[in-house]
């Protein structure tokens, strides 16, 4: 059984995130990347599904330009077998659509049972990227999940929607995003760094993926950004300390604006 | 002018604020077909048209309303090669998203997600988001097929506009796909309250609330404001409160009128889902939670001792 993990190379959760005014896209420079927190509970699911399984492998993928590594070191860290890091220039600006279409090509030529994602990314997001693979891979898809259970051939699923909670079947080959109720994802132990460092890694380029550079990036998008502003920080702020009539005031502000 | 497709949510005799919001953005950018998956009731039928809606196009395919969201994909991909569309508008929900993702790649069109407004101009549709947690505007289009557009709810007010809609059934062939299967479903029940993304008000409880029967504190403050229950995750993962309640990166973002943040410190997957709510006000006992960076009115204070307060003075004044 293959386990392909995507994992995505984000901006620092706290760090100011803004746009470049150059061309509209993420400003990777403006802060530093780390592994995106909910693509951990994706890789540790899978971890946990090998060690259930006895037999399998966990190969995380991710797409994004060189300092992506170190977001698939962390999970070789945690115990994934391979990793596999698509890097052209080319790629600058994708949109979903080309994001998708690239993370495919790799994930078919990989090979795979199950495929797990995050639900959404912390920048993007989105959440559509599921969606998109199982699309492109012709394959059904659970997103969601709070529980994954695979045998050889199919797999159960717990979703948990806003709507309702879900029990949901499928055949492999599958795609599968997490929610963060999954797991708790184990930190890289000392002897997991220092077996990262010598576990399989490849990198590949569009060419090697058999995609045409002029069908992704910034040019190719199919959507466009055409102007970003920063909104004006919210107006004046309160805080007062309770001092027995708090909630008295709290009405007083609620009847000023107009909301009691 | 051109059809623009909105898919319903509807259920019995009732139709989801948030469709109506739909309607509402569909009649400035073309005619809006309302999509309903499953024979629409009478009522449902009449508030659609009470609402705008040209066309309702109703489905009882097993198809369509079996699988996850594969169905709806099928159809939404055939109207929109059979038609004259200038856009499809969604629900920014789960579901919505998927069916928008799926759609995108089908159709090699652009995808945007989470609007905040949807205009024409010069002919183009151009949507409005809030990313990076509210603190920059976009405006984005889509250069390439129709644009499949997800819209967050409680970012317009749904605007009444009779019309007449003729109703006309549609299939769908199976797409020949591989789906996932729903085996049980267990929908949450909202208690007689207000859909957590419909509400205007949101009363949303934290780990300082401290235990699962002290959240009848927050559902009657929720109640005097005719308002909806949150959560944050240490509520929902102490089985404090259900997780359809978890406001946050991995569950509901709201953007309601207002949000009372009730022991929630403000951890940035919390803020992720409720700091476009246009006035926050927040309870807690420690000067230094970040939370307070985001209240139009904070509190330091024990939510014990406040919120029952200020129930209290919200009953008296609303009489
Ligand atoms: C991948 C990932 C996804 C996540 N997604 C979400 C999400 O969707 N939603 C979400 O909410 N969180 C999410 N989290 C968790 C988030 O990081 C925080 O842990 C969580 O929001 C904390 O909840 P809390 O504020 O209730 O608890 P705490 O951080 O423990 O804060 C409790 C607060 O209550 C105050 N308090 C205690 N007693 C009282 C009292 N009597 N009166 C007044 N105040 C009191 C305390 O001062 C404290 O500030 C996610 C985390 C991860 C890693
Ligand atoms: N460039 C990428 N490389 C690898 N995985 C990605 C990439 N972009 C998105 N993903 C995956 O898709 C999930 C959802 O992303 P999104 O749809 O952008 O919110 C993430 O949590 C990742 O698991």
């Amino acid at each position: 059984m293959k386990i392909v993990v995507c994992v995505k190379q984000v901006p620092d959760t706290w760090s100011e995130k803004r746009l470049d005014p150059a061309d509209q896209t993420l400003d990777r420079a403006a802060a530093d990347g780390v592994i995106d927190e909910l693509d951990t509970y994706a890789v540790e699911e899978a971890l946990k599904l090998k060690e259930s399984l006895g037999d399998a492998t966990v190969v995380v993928l991710a797409m994004g330009p060189a300092g992506a590594a170190e977001s698939l070191r962390k999970a070789l860290s945690m115990g994934a077998d391979e990793a596999v890091h698509i890097v052209d220039d080319a790629l600058h600006g994708s949109d979903a659509l080309a994001t998708s279409l690239v993370l495919a090509k790799a994930i078919e030529q990989i090979g795979y049972d199950l495929v797990l994602l995050g639900s959404e990314s912390t920048d993007a997001r989105m959440g559509v990227m599921a969606a998109m693979l199982a699309e492109r891979l012709g394959v059904p898809q659970a997103t969601l999940a709070s529980g994954v259970a695979v045998d050889g051939t199919s797999l159960r699923v717990t979703r948990m929607t806003s709507a309702a909670q879900e029990e949901v079947a499928a055949t492999l080959p599958a795609v599968v995003s997490v929610l963060e109720k999954i797991n708790e994802p184990r930190y890289p132990s000392f002897k997991g760094i220092m077996a990262a460092k010598s576990k399989p890694t490849s990198t590949l380029s569009l060419a090697d993926l058999g995609i045409d550079a002029s069908s992704v990036g910034l040019a190719a998008a199919a959507t466009k950004v055409l102007d970003s502003t920063a909104r004006p920080p919210r107006g004046e702020r309160t805080i007062i300390k309770d001092d027995g009539d708090a909630g008295a005031r709290i009405a007083d502000f609620l009847a000023s604006r107009k909301l009691l | 002018m051109p059809d623009v497709l909105v898919l319903i949510e509807h259920a019995d005799d009732t139709v989801a604020k948030a469709s109506l919001e739909l309607l509402t953005l569909a009649r400035r950018i073309g005619t809006p077909v309302a999509i309903a998956v499953g024979g629409p009731s009478p009522s449902v039928v009449e508030k659609l048209g009470g609402y705008g809606a040209s066309t309702i196009l109703s489905t009882d395919d097993e198809s369509v309303s079996s699988s996850v969201t594969a169905g709806v994909v099928g159809l939404l991909a055939s109207l929109i090669s059979s038609r004259e569309v200038a856009a499809a508008l969604l629900p920014s929900t789960a579901e919505g998203k998927e069916i928008a993702g799926r759609l995108a790649v089908r159709l090699d069109a652009g995808v945007l997600t989470d609007a905040v407004d949807v205009t024409s101009s010069g002919g183009e549709i151009v949507v409005e988001q809030s990313v990076f947690g509210g603190s920059t505007v976009v405006h984005a289009a889509a250069t390439r097929g129709v644009p499949v557009i997800t819209v967050r709810s409680n970012s317009v007010t749904p605007e009444e506009s009779p019309a007449t809609p003729s109703v006309e059934t549609v299939s769908v062939a199976d797409d020949g796909g591989r789906h996932a299967a729903v085996t049980s479903r267990s929908p949450v029940s909202a208690g007689g309250r207000p859909g957590l993304t419909e509400a205007s008000v949101v009363v949303a409880g934290g780990r300082g609330v401290g235990a699962a029967e002290k959240f009848a504190l927050i559902e009657e403050l929720a109640d005097v404001l005719s308002g909806a229950v949150g959560a944050s995750r240490a509520a929902t993962d102490a089985g404090w409160y259900p997780h359809a309640a978890q406001v946050g990166q991995t569950g509901v973002t709201v953007a309601p009128q207002l949000y009372i943040a009730c022991g929630i410190s403000g951890a940035i997957q919390h803020r992720a889902g409720m700091q476009t709510a246009k006035t926050i006000v927040a309870i807690n006992k420690d000067a230094e939670a970040p939370i307070f960076e985001l209240a139009d009115f904070g509190v330091v204070g024990d939510l014990h001792a406040v919120v029952p307060q200020l129930i209290a003075e919200v009953r008296e004044r609303k009489g």
